[in-house]
Order: C-alpha cells, then sequence, then structure tokens
C-alpha cells in the first residue's frame, strides 16, 4: 500500500462529510482525482520530474485533514501583519485551508475587485467556479490530483474588466494546528480584460514544532491586456512540507510577473505551468531560494509558447549551504507555430558547503526557426578574489560573505516591481543570511522564533 | 613599521619569494622596481594576507606585531593598506555600502561606535575630493563598470577613507594617462605624513616622477638584490634591468644556484 492510499481510503470514508462542507464545483471533480491518483499513483523517485522530491516519503507522514471543518482560530490575527507590511496593503488571512478576514481589508480595495473564500463565492457564483476551477490544472498531475480530492476552501481573487487596484492584495497563509495537518486549498485568480492587480502570497508556520503539509494549487488567468504581479514569499518552519503546483494562462497582451521566494522551509515543492493563448503577452518569472540545514527546494517550470511572439524571462537563483538541497528544472517549449518568441531562462546559483547539493536542468523545446532563445545555468562559490579584496579593507570574512551572498540575490530583488516589497525583501534576504533564525521581527505573532 | 625578514613564499607549489629582506621607517617612501615575473605583486599579496599564497619561512614585523598571524582584515586594521593593480568589481555591491562596511569595522575593531549616516556622507565628500571621484560612482557596484582610470583613483579614495599606516600600492600607474597618473600620485602626495608610509611598486620611473621615494630596491627572483637611492630609477630606466639580470644571473651560477 502506497502513502497515497490512506488519502484516497479518507475520502471513501469520509466523502459525504467532506462533500457536505464543500461547494458543489469542488465536489464534482473529486471522483475524477481519486481516479488519477489510484491509475498513476505518486510518481516514483525514477520519475524524471520528480527525482528530487520524494512524495512517497512525504505523504506517508500521518496528517490530519480538516474535513470536518472544526474552526481552528489564529491568535492574534487581527494583529498579524507578517513580515511584509504596508500600508496600503489588503490583507486577508488564511489559517491552514480556511479563508479568514481581517477588520478592514477591504475598506482600501475598489470596487470591482472581488477577494473572497472559494467556498462562499462558489455558493454566490457557481456558474463562474464550475468554469474555472479544474480549467487549468492537469487532473493528471499528482499535486493536483491530491489537492482536488480533498479541497473544501481557498481563495478566489476576481478582478473585472479595466479594474486597477492599486493596493497590494496580501494573502497571509497561515499554519497552526496542535496536530500534524494537511492543508488542501485552493487559490482562482481571474483577472479579466485590461485589469490590473498585485497579488502577494506568504506562508506562515505559527506552530513550529507540529508537522504540516500544505497540498496547493493556484490557478491563474491572466485575460487580454491584463497585468498581473504574483509574488509568493514562503517562510514556515523545517518540518512544513509545501507541494504546489501554479498553472497560469495568458491571453493577447497580458503581462504577468511570478515571483517565488522562499526564504525559510523545509521540503518544498513548486511547480509552475505557463501558457500563452494570445501574442504579445510577456511572462517574467522570477525565483530565489535560501536553503541551508537540512531544507529541499525543488522547482519544476514549463512555460508553453503555443502562439507567436510571446516573450518569457525566467531568472531562478539559489543560495544552497550546509546539508541542504536545490533542485531547478525548467522547460520552456516553443510550438512550430510560435515565431518570433523571445524566451530567456537562466539558473545560476551558489553552493557553499561541501555537503550542500544544487541539481539543475534548464532545458529548451524549439519547433521553430525564427525565435530568440537561451538557456543557461550556472553552479559555483563565492569568488576568492573578491572576499579577499573586502577583507583588505578591513571587512571581516564572515561579513564580506553575507555582503557577496546579498549582491548574489540582487537582481532578483531588483526585480520586485513594488517598491516597498522590494526594499522589504532586501533588509529580510539581509538578515536571512545573517542567520537570524526567522525575519519575521516585525511581527508579533512570532511564528519560527 | 615594516621589518621583513628572508621572507619566502609560494603559490601552487611554486616558490616565487626566495628571501625577502626589507626594512621601512615610519614616514618613507619605497619603491620597488623589478622586471616582469620577479616577484613585486606576489610580495604585496602576501603582504596584504592573500590566503592563495604560502609563506614557508621568514618573519614579518608590523608595527611591533607578526603581520603573518592576522587575517587580511585585522592587517588592514592594524594600518595596512593594498591599493590593487587589478580592483575587483564587486557587482551587486555599492560603493556606500562596501566603504561603510570597511569603516565601521574598523571601528568596531578600535571600540567605536559605529559612525553616523551624517557623518558617514560628510567622510565620503571630503576623500572623494582627493582624487576627483565622481559622486555618481558612488551609488554605482563597487569597480563595476568603471573605467581603468577610476578604477584606480577609486582605490586611493579608499586609501584615503581608511587612513592606513602602510600603504603599498602595486602597479597604481599601469593603464593609467597622463592625467590620471597626475590625479592619483597627487592624490598619493596629499595622503603623505611624516609617520605614514608607503611601497611604491612600479614598473617605470614615469610615476616615480610625481611620488618621490626615500628608497629604490630592484626585485629579481624572487629576492632583493639592489638597493639604492632615487637615482637608480633614473638609471632602470635609461639602461633597462638587463645589468642588474647579469649581475645577478653571474652571482648565482659562482654559487651554484641558477
Amino acid at each position: 500500500m502506497g502513502a497515497i492510499d490512506q488519502y484516497i481510503d479518507l475520502w471513501k470514508e469520509h466523502r459525504n462529510l467532506l462533500d457536505s462542507n464543500a461547494p458543489e464545483a469542488l465536489n464534482k471533480l473529486r471522483d475524477a482525482a481519486a481516479e488519477s491518483l489510484k491509475e498513476h499513483g505518486l510518481p516514483a523517485s525514477k520519475d524524471e520530474n520528480y527525482r528530487y522530491t520524494d512524495m512517497e516519503k512525504i505523504l506517508s507522514h500521518d496528517y490530519g485533514v480538516n474535513i470536518g471543518r472544526v474552526k481552528i482560530s489564529v491568535n492574534p490575527a487581527e494583529t498579524f501583519r507578517c513580515d511584509v507590511p504596508m500600508l496600503t496593503t489588503s490583507l486577508f488571512l488564511v489559517v491552514n485551508d480556511a479563508f479568514a478576514e481581517t477588520a478592514g481589508c477591504r475598506d482600501v480595495l475598489p470596487d470591482g475587485v472581488e477577494v473572497m473564500s472559494l467556498a462562499a463565492y462558489a455558493r454566490i457564483n457557481p456558474e463562474f467556479i464550475e468554469k474555472h476551477y479544474g480549467e487549468l490544472a492537469d487532473i493528471d498531475n499528482p499535486i493536483v490530483a491530491l489537492n482536488t480530492l480533498l479541497c473544501q476552501d481557498g481563495v478566489v481573487i476576481r478582478v473585472r474588466k479595466g479594474v486597477k487596484v492599486e493596493p497590494t492584495i496580501q494573502i497571509v497563509n497561515i499554519f497552526q494546528n496542535t496536530a500534524p495537518l494537511m492543508a488542501a486549498r485552493r487559490v482562482l485568480i481571474v483577472m479579466e480584460e485590461d485589469s490590473e492587480a498585485r497579488v502577494l502570497f506568504c506562508d506562515h508556520t505559527q506552530t513550529a514544532d507540529v508537522a504540516f503539509c500544505s497540498v496547493q494549487v493556484v490557478e491563474a488567468f491572466a485575460g487580454k491586456g491584463s497585468r498581473l504581479d504574483y509574488y509568493d514569499l514562503e517562510e514556515s518552519s523545517q518540518i512544513t512540507s509545501r507541494l504546489s503546483s501554479l498553472w497560469l494562462r495568458q491571453e493577447e497582451g497580458s503581462e504577468v510577473l511570478l515571483d517565488s521566494m522562499t526564504l525559510y522551509n523545509g521540503i518544498t515543492r513548486n511547480e509552475f505551468f505557463t501558457k500563452f493563448c494570445g501574442r504579445h503577452a510577456r511572462l517574467r518569472m522570477l525565483g530565489m531560494g535560501i536553503e541551508d540545514e537540512s531544507r529541499r527546494l525543488d522547482t519544476y517550470s514549463r512555460i508553453a509558447h503555443d502562439v507567436p511572439e510571446c516573450n518569457t524571462d525566467e531568472l531562478f537563483k539559489y543560495v544552497v549551504d550546509g546539508d541542504a538541497m536545490g533542485a531547478f528544472a525548467g522547460l520552456i517549449y516553443v510550438a512550430e507555430g510560435a515565431s518570433k518568441t523571445e524566451a530567456y531562462q537562466s539558473n545560476r546559483n551558489l553552493v557553499g558547503s561541501d555537503t550542500a547539493v544544487m541539481h539543475s536542468k534548464p532545458q529548451l523545446e524549439i519547433y521553430n526557426d525564427d525565435v530568440k532563445c537561451s538557456h543557461g545555468t550556472a553552479i559555483g562559490q563565492l569568488d576568492e578574489k573578491q572576499l579577499f579584496y573586502m577583507m583588505t579593507r578591513g571587512i571581516s570574512e564572515d561579513q564580506a560573505r553575507l555582503m557577496l551572498k546579498q549582491a548574489f540575490m540582487s537582481d532578483v530583488i531588483d526585480g520586485i516591481s513594488l517598491p516597498p516589497l522590494r526594499d522589504r525583501l532586501k533588509l529580510m534576504v539581509e538578515r536571512r543570511f545573517a542567520g537570524e533564525k526567522s525575519a519575521c521581527s516585525s511581527c508579533p505573532v512570532g511564528c519560527n522564533s | 613599521m615594516l621589518l621583513v625578514k628572508d621572507l619566502h613564499a609560494e603559490i601552487d607549489g611554486k616558490e616565487i619569494l626566495r628571501g625577502v629582506n626589507l626594512e621601512v621607517k615610519p614616514g618613507e617612501v619605497h619603491a620597488i622596481m623589478g622586471p616582469n615575473g620577479s616577484g613585486k605583486s606576489t610580495l604585496s599579496m602576501v603582504l596584504a594576507g592573500n590566503p592563495a599564497y604560502t609563506v614557508t619561512s621568514g618573519e614579518v614585523t608590523f608595527r611591533g606585531k607578526n603581520l603573518l598571524d592576522m587575517t587580511p582584515d585585522v592587517r588592514s586594521h592594524e594600518g595596512l593598506f593594498l591599493g590593487f593593480q587589478y580592483p575587483v568589481e564587486i557587482p551587486g555591491v555599492s560603493m556606500v555600502n562596501f566603504m561603510r562596511a570597511a569603516v565601521n569595522a574598523k571601528r568596531k575593531y578600535l571600540g567605536e561606535a559605529p559612525m553616523g549616516a551624517t557623518e558617514f556622507l560628510k567622510l565620503m565628500r571630503e576623500k572623494r575630493a582627493i582624487v576627483e571621484l565622481d559622486n555618481k560612482l558612488a551609488s554605482r557596484s563597487v569597480n563595476e563598470g568603471f573605467s581603468g582610470g577610476e578604477k584606480k583613483r577609486n582605490e586611493i579614495f579608499q586609501m584615503a577613507v581608511l587612513e592606513p599606516k602602510l600603504s603599498i600600492l602595486d602597479e597604481t600607474d599601469s593603464g593609467l594617462d597622463v592625467d590620471a597618473l597626475r590625479i592619483v600620485a597627487e592624490g598619493v602626495n596629499k595622503l603623505r605624513t611624516p609617520e605614514n608610509s608607503a611601497i611604491v611598486i612600479t614598473h617605470y620611473q614615469r610615476l616615480l616622477d610625481y611620488i618621490k621615494p626615500d628608497v629604490i630596491h630592484v626585485l629579481y627572483k624572487g629576492r632583493i638584490v639592489y638597493t639604492g637611492g632615487p637615482e637608480l630609477a633614473l638609471v632602470i630606466e635609461e639602461k633597462g634591468y638587463d645589468w642588474i639580470k647579469s649581475e645577478v644571473d653571474g652571482r648565482d651560477a659562482i654559487k651554484g644556484e641558477a
């Protein structure tokens, strides 16, 4: 019996309870999810795309799932400001997988933008959820299948046509429970024509000594001419596992920034599947992973250029220290008809110890001659010449190393379009490299510490 | 100030310094000249503490302390400065942050509180003026995209900020046009005091027209083989190094060392 069977059994046993606590749109897909899991099982370690994430091992842990929707409160939710305090932020909480609001979170949002519980929205507007839920995410993907099997709630962000949302919409995902818990949360982002929004997701673990597993699926639709900045910042405990699968579709002329930042984590698998459906769409993907001790971060991205004249620029950087492991695999696929594609992919990594490991696999698959594409990867150490130069100016070796690691991340940080977040991130990364246990100094909750 | 006794050093198992003896007294300026590959830059690297080089024997005393025991940052705090022949580019680290880290590291070593922002900026302004360094360079990454002349001026700027007791300037004149050379040399001269010393490493007489040395040494095959007054530079300019080479090679042949 494989690890996945316990979740299939759980669903079989409690499917009525599960369904009764979730909207019909979500329940509809559970059978297909179960079928997929039964048929494919979990990816084996020899599966090329899952070589560095042992799903079997992660899911063999005995996590509870909050099928009965027992309310788990977060204290003090009202004052929780995460680590990226921005006065203009509209802050929402997701406690494990349940959507919660903070006081005044809607005050700064203009008309024409909805930020809601997925379950609640499905009751108000079932057609909308039925149309988009599972529209992009492939049910044969193991993370998608497991999420779909157990998902009961999550977040919907819908920005109506032509609406430009000035304040950043911040969603803080908090893990809090007294016993090991799995949360299958689902995020649906629909940017209608010519809309604009910035969304920041922050993952936190509030109870650091309890094991958590997040199984998350994000489906994002960038409509014609829309603009979406999507930031995802993970700061969870070392015994947290995160399996995240993001699916993005971009229409003509849309511009999307996907920025994945892993500052603190346990075991993380982040997947990105993106596809262009209209011309002149642009995707900028940035990623930053800081891994030490025995943390693991595995990133997979597949960017499909199926139509002409779209542009991708992908940059992922890792600093791997201690006994940590980092992995990056990225495929840019350019279809036969996708002329005048411009696609660049770069993965650069610093490995700081003899026991740290980095795997990198950049890939291009091109079926068109009229394209500009490049890909590259580099794995190296800090430059001894730079270290020595700094030390001759009186800077200690530790301080010099810290400054060079920070400098290494500077182009990823500078890619953040939002100045307060950029400044904040600079500081957080600096503190992270300085070896502070937690960067959440401004936060009264004190998770991670 | 500095006393070097029978210093031997190697890199990748290859011996480059083969018994250097040198004494620099407070207020003195020494020039070290010599043909390519004689070990001039190695000497500067070893004195600054580059870990790529291994000292196999000998002693170096700097202001009464054993220099070879100190890490490069401590050598800097104790008053040693190396102006690099090839200043290193550090993308992503701004000049301001770099200098602030350097200044405050020294203050910490001396038991002083970190310098306030206003005071620090004033210091930067003051010292930049000495080498006519553009204000715009301050916000740029260390040496990144600097011209050859700007890099060298930046070295002297850093020297001005750190106020060393002994400055070693490794081929500060290389790659400079006449104007840049003048600015750099004038910068060095402005920083000269009766207590501070300098070692100027150069190929050419040219720099020594601006920075007047008290003593000139010729380094050849890892040893100081000739020491003289300022007039030695003129002799070298006129006759090259061949006469010294043949003299030394002849001596070595007699000793059976060549």
